[in-house]
């Protein structure tokens, strides 16, 4: 903090004693006041809440008044539930392979696609719509894309290598196929946005050093570029990660997480107990896991440093 | 190597373009596949063979929507519940990140932490607590609870967000603005602010995009006379039968404000996105 007073000028009154809250302690707290109380109340009650009912057994359409306390029941309940089980290796299979495509795909496309190019604004615009497109529209197209009668997916399957017609989403393999599709297909250029992102901002000194030293492109991209990013793939994998835990718009639409549970990502099922089976006891016991899971990874990110961690003063 | 890099061959040229050309053609596919199903009549789209561009097009799907369904009231919905929440998340927003960028306080850094922390918690989490306290309350047809959760899920992003716009104006701005007497209020007021337009548009396009294209928490916490759009075009699927051109034309019209800011404003977008991992 710089706090000297500088330049006083001789015969002028003291300047005020340098403001900036200091004087006024208090100020901070008054401007985050607003922000703070929403979040304790829009978001961390809803998760102490969570906690609070896990204890409970409440169905729908009674009074939490007449719920029965259970104790840790839902909790014993839920590790023995191969539901349970399954929907977790769902998610993780599915974390696994959009996120490894994803990955590796982003990260080749940026490499391939770094050097400047004309009308670069114009690709860019397109490659991020996918992105800005809400969840629900992206499950409605690939849900028609994906369709068995009159889905297009299907036609040309056919039409070019004489595949029969498959019933997309009601094949428990074949409709994690088709989300893992629509997945790869919505984020990839995230991956994309954010690896072309950090590569251009690498310091072209060190990349002409290491050509000089007479680095080949493997060399380049594999020995110096990568490690020079590697904070920035590291949060983009987390990020992902964390992303596939939260999702479950997109299935909920295309598939409502059948058949069976082949598609039911862990929030999904969440849901799905909570209004489907009506069990809002036990489905909060369920958003307990869930939210222990997000946060070991959030602390994961938190450990990469919090830009808002830096000291105040420049 | 280096003739390589300054020259490059005009078949690497070509070949790079063909590589983006098919990766922009793979992105737009889908959503040309959607806005040309919905200019398409049922007896085309049943006819199962896809038509890319030349079949004629017919707007009785957009009519069926416009005419029939409710969505006026959807839209209106959608409009103050996308309006309302991105103002008290800028507003709220705006005031945290000043004071978490400008001043020092004991608290300061657990609530930089927490805000990254609760940006985090997934929707299904909030899905069975928001219920309850609207089915307690009854207040099933108050799009406030909606428009109280939006601000709430999107002010993380939006503090981060412009924490760090507000990191880049030089602090000697606002001490001249100090030293002639202003107040905390007026140099927020009337310095940095004029300062941060592009910072509050960006974090404004991302709010109102999540308050607009939410669907789960919309599903849950409306009825009959508030629901938002996202939820009228599911309710599309469940009716007897899919009716692919409504739904089509319904989710067309619903990605319209999303891809208008994309165009408007691409660049500023990618940089919100890339906030999070790209420093600087």
């Amino acid at each position: 903090m710089a706090e000297t007073a500088t330049g006083r000028i001789p015969g002028h009154p003291r300047p005020r004693p340098r403001p900036r809250f200091d004087s006024r302690a208090l100020t901070p707290y008054w401007f985050i006041l607003p922000a703070v109380a929403v979040m304790a109340a829009g978001l961390v009650y809803p998760v102490l809440d969570a906690l609070y009912l896990s204890f409970f057994n409440w169905k729908i359409a009674t009074p939490f008044s007449k719920a029965e306390h259970v104790g840790l029941a839902n909790y014993v309940r839920m590790l023995a539930d191969p539901d349970v089980r399954e929907s977790l290796w769902v998610t993780i299979r599915f974390g696994f392979w959009t996120i490894t495509i994803e990955m590796v795909l982003g990260v080749a496309l940026a490499l391939m696609l770094e050097k400047p190019i004309r009308g670069a604004s114009v690709f860019r615009t397109i490659f991020i719509l996918p992105l800005m497109v809400s969840p629900v529209v992206v499950g409605l197209i690939w849900r028609y894309l994906f369709d068995a009668r009159v889905g297009w997916i299907n036609y040309y399957l056919g039409l070019w290598f004489g595949i029969e017609p498959q019933v997309w989403l009601g094949v428990p393999d074949l409709a994690f196929f088709a989300i893992v599709l629509t997945d790869i297909w919505q984020w990839t250029p995230f991956i994309f946005i954010i690896v072309i992102a950090g590569l251009q901002a690498l310091p072209s000194e060190v990349l002409e050093a290491s050509r000089i030293d007479g680095a080949n492109w493997w060399q380049q991209t594999f020995l110096v570029k990568l490690p020079m990013i590697r904070s920035i793939l590291i949060i983009a994998l987390l990020m992902r990660l964390i992303d596939v835990f939260r999702a479950l718009e997109v299935m909920y639409i295309m598939t409502g997480g059948g058949p069976g549970r082949a598609t039911e990502l862990l929030s999904l099922h969440i849901y799905n107990r909570a209004f489907d089976a009506q069990l809002l006891g036990y489905a909060s016991a369920i958003a307990v896991l869930l939210i222990v899971i997000v946060f070991g990874l959030s602390a994961a990110i938190l450990a990469h440093g919090n830009p808002m961690n830096e000291k105040t003063d420049v | 190597m280096q003739a390589e890099r300054r020259l490059e061959s005009p078949a690497a040229v070509w070949s790079r373009y063909g590589a983006i050309i098919v990766l922009a053609g793979i992105c737009l596919l889908p959503i040309w596949v959607m806005v040309g199903t919905s200019f398409k009549n049922e007896v085309l789209i049943f006819d199962g063979r896809p038509v890319w561009f030349f079949f004629v097009p017919t707007l009785d799907n957009y009519e069926y929507i416009l005419t029939r369904g409710k969505f006026d009231r959807y839209l209106v919905n959608s409009i103050i519940v996308g309006t309302a929440s991105t103002f008290f998340t800028l507003f709220f927003g705006g005031l945290c990140a000043y004071a978490l960028a400008r001043t020092e306080f004991r608290a300061r850094r657990f609530v930089a932490n927490a805000t990254l922390l609760v940006r985090m918690v997934p929707p299904a989490v909030l899905a069975v607590p928001a219920f309850a306290m609207v089915t307690m309350f009854s207040l099933k047809n108050d799009l406030a609870v909606l428009t109280f959760f939006y601000t709430a899920l999107n002010l993380p992003f939006a503090i981060w967000l412009l924490f760090g716009f507000y990191k880049q104006i030089p602090m000697e701005i606002e001490e001249a603005a100090i030293v002639d007497g202003a107040t905390a209020w007026q140099v927020f007021y009337r310095v940095l602010l004029p300062l941060m337009k592009s910072g509050y548009a960006v974090a404004g396009i991302f709010a109102f995009r999540i308050a607009w294209n939410e669907f789960i928490l919309a599903l849950l916490l409306t009825g009959r006379s508030t629901r938002t759009l996202p939820v009228g075009a599911a309710g599309f699927i469940t009716d007897t039968g899919v009716e692919w051109g409504r739904i089509m034309a319904m989710g067309t019209l619903i990605a319209i404000p999303p891809l208008v800011f994309t165009f408007f404003a691409a660049r500023q977008i990618i940089s919100g996105m890339t906030a999070g991992a790209v420093k600087g």
